[in-house]
């Protein structure tokens, strides 16, 4: 019998042997940044379920599995032909097992309007404006998982939209776990950076192919200059064995607009963190959700939106069906800090329990510390609405299929934020099936 | 076309018919009245289907058929529509995609095949203008911010469009302003074809003026206590419930 190999244990050795490979690189200060994010990493370790943010989602099974950390990414057009989306147009970028794929993908925006490079090409390129804003925004002082993503910082996608462009084409990141010889781990870390005036759209997709366990630790750093538009999508669509832990953290400066959507298909562990930090005023921010887990999957998403300057306004909805055995968390914050004065925060989160075995825990968690404020929340988890479902009966439907309208109905309320037309009818497509078959 | 005998049916331990006994013919109209609470609603809902109520006696045959075997939707497709005393507000579903659906599932029920957009839309169109309904009404999600009248006028649409054998139209009366009335009315009028039969509940004379009813029954305590004619609604109008009332309590 071999004695397992400890996965923080191996993380860190890997780290270490990459430091050596790394030459005159080391001692730049993106290095030793991945070196503090390390040290945090090693010192926090792993949480378990006594650490508060993490009471309803267990890292036990995923840290107990061994994974190869440096997985190849080996893969032709042929073997992705089942993870297609339909008319899908614009800027494609396809990562296997974190590593880049240029000969798979698509780049069209002219470079003056949106540079699009690797997260390493853009350090080689910008050395300077990396560094200005790299693991600035997402806090890896407490996260262990952000400080590892950030000690590993290397794969992924660097995004510089260039003052006042409106870069009409989306920008889509495709992230493609390669699980069919091994269990494979992969850390991503994105970086968008969105001049002022400037307005883009960026999209990630999560997939795994292969019947192994997949682990992707993953992070997108947003800074949103003054009266930026900033759209966001992460659609996530893995398999039963795929765990994933992502954060997504957005910086907002004067007049910033920005559109997060979080669509949750399936996948087996899934935790999203969801961050918004409004560093300046007249902020708009939208947040929205869905997540549709069946058989045993858990999909657990954390938001906090920090109201640090005042003016701002922020509404969320989070929506959830649950089917079968499956778990859900949702826990939304909102800080409206002392000089938030006149901020308006809306919060709700409205989930179905389409089984009597599935489970939702919805924690909304207020700090206001401001007096000329509107804030409200609200979550509700019921059965499905047994009136609505007898009227549409009554006129000549069936019950599956008055359920699956019912359904899709609930989730179209978040579907419909999604501007990239491609993007919106795979997942409308995907949800009818989905709600049709569970 | 619907023989119902001696039905009986409870919620929980409440029992509410305690023994309903009505025929309705090919092409007739019944009026339903009576106090409320006497069990009007839970009629038309256990004649819909309404898997709430227990049925614990008698039997319904709707064109030969054991009416009480089938699911709400089989008993949809094989001609009862039940316009609701408060029709349910159903977000992000447009009426006209609903009544899409509707439609061509009852169609598959019968073995037709699925209507064409063009002869859709043509057959929306005409029932738009039956009862006078808007467009934009349709487009919206399926009654939710409706008003009181829009919705029961929105009921009396999907009837026009889904063509039932036998219309139940619970109190659709009530909530409509004077013109509507009359408009949802002369709609329901327009349906009757000499084999389309409707039961028709309601509190008031009113629609009895527009919509002439066969036979008049008066429903009290979950059993039908009075059945007469069209006079007999007017004898209510003018004496209320109370001499029924009394002569069935003396019964006691
Ligand atoms: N779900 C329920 N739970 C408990 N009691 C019920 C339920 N539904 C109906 N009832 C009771 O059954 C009785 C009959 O109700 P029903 O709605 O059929 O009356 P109705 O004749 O339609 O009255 P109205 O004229 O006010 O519409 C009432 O006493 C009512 O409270
Ligand atoms: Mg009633």
């Amino acid at each position: 019998m071999t004695t397992p190999i400890d996965f923080k244990a191996q993380l860190i050795a890997e780290f270490q042997l990459n430091e050596t490979r790394l030459n005159g690189e080391s001692r730049s200060s993106l290095h030793q940044r991945r070196r503090l994010a390390l040290s945090r990493f090693e010192q926090l370790g792993f949480p378990t379920i006594r650490h508060e943010e993490w009471k309803y989602s267990n890292v036990k099974n995923l840290v107990s599995q061994e994974f190869n950390i440096t997985p190849s990414a080996e893969i032709s057009h042929e073997d992705l032909t089942s993870l297609e989306i339909p008319n899908l147009a614009g800027n494609i970028l396809y990562f296997i097992n974190g590593q880049y794929q240029p000969q798979l993908s698509t780049i069209v925006s002219p470079a003056d309007e949106v540079e699009i490079l690797t997260f390493t090409e853009g350090y080689k390129k910008y050395p300077a404006l990396v560094e200005e804003h790299f693991a600035q925004y997402a806090d890896d002082s407490n996260d262990a998982f952000t400080a590892l993503n950030t000690a590993f910082a290397q794969y992924g996608a660097f995004i510089h939209v260039t003052k006042g462009k409106i870069v009409e084409t989306p920008i889509i990141l495709r992230f493609i776990s390669d699980a069919r010889a091994e269990n494979v781990a992969v850390q991503l870390r994105n970086l968008v950076i969105v001049e002022e005036r400037a307005s883009v759209k960026v999209a990630e997709s999560f997939r795994t192919i292969g019947d192994f366990s997949s682990f992707t630790n993953t992070v997108t750093e947003a800074f949103l200059g003054n009266e930026a538009n900033y759209d966001h999508y992460k659609v996530q669509d893995e398999s039963e064995k795929a765990f994933h832990i992502g954060t997504t953290q957005v910086h907002h400066s004067d007049k910033a607009l920005s559109y997060d959507t979080t669509v949750t298909l399936n996948g087996g562990w899934i935790r999203n963190n969801l961050n918004l930090v409004m560093g300046g005023e007249h902020v708009e921010a939208h947040l929205t959700g869905l997540y549709l887990p069946n058989g045993k999957q858990h999909i657990d998403n954390h938001t906090l939106v920090d109201h640090a300057m005042p003016n701002s306004y922020s509404n969320e909805l989070y929506k959830g069906i649950m089917f079968d055995k499956s778990t859900g968390v949702f826990n939304g914050k909102i800080f409206v800090r002392e000089d938030a004065q006149k901020t308006n925060a809306y919060q709700s989160c409205k989930n179905v329990l389409a089984s009597p075995d599935a489970t939702m825990n919805t924690k909304p968690q207020l700090e206001i510390y401001a007096d000329d404020v509107k804030c409200s929340h609200g979550t509700t988890t019921g059965q499905m609405d047994e009136e609505a479902l007898f009227y549409l009966q009554s006129r000549g439907i069936p019950k599956d299929k008055g359920r699956a309208l019912l359904m899709l109905a609930f989730a179209e309320d978040v579907v419909e934020k999604i501007k990239i037309p491609a993007i919106r009818e795979y997942l409308e497509s995907a949800i009818a099936k989905k709600v049709g078959e569970v | 076309m619907l023989k119902i005998e001696n039905l009986q049916a409870s919620i929980g331990e409440k029992q509410i018919l305690k023994g309903i006994n009505l025929e309705v013919k090919p092409g007739e109209v019944h009026a339903i009245m009576g106090p409320n609470g006497s069990g009007k609603s839970t009629l038309a809902s256990v004649l819909a289907g309404r898997e709430d109520y227990d049925v614990t006696g008698g039997s319904v045959l709707f064109e030969g058929k054991d009416l009480l075997e089938l699911a709400p939707e089989e008993r949809a497709a094989e001609g009862i529509f039940l316009a609701f005393q408060y029709p349910v507000e159903i977000p992000g579903v447009s009426t006209t995609n609903f009544l899409k659906t509707a439609l061509n599932e009852i169609r598959k029920y019968q073995g037709q095949e699925p209507l064409d957009a063009v002869s859709f839309l043509k057959r929306m169109k005409e029932k738009m203008k039956l009862v006078n309904i808007d467009q934009s009404l349709l487009s919206r999600s399926l009654n939710e911010g409706f008003s009181g009248g829009e919705k029961k006028r929105n009921e009396v649409f999907q009837m026009a469009m889904l063509e039932p054998r036998l219309g139940i139209l619970d109190e659709t009366d009530s909530g409509l302003d004077i013109d509507a009335l009359r408009i949802v009315a002369e709609g329901v009028n327009t349906l009757r074809d000499g084999e389309r039969s409707f039961i028709v509940v309601t509190h008031y004379q009113r629609l009895l003026d527009y919509i002439v009813p066969d036979f008049v029954h008066v429903l009290y305590k979950g059993r039908i206590v009075k059945s007469g004619t069209k006079e007999l609604a007017l004898e209510l109008e003018e004496k209320g419930y109370d001499w029924i009332k009394a002569e069935v309590d003396a019964l006691v």
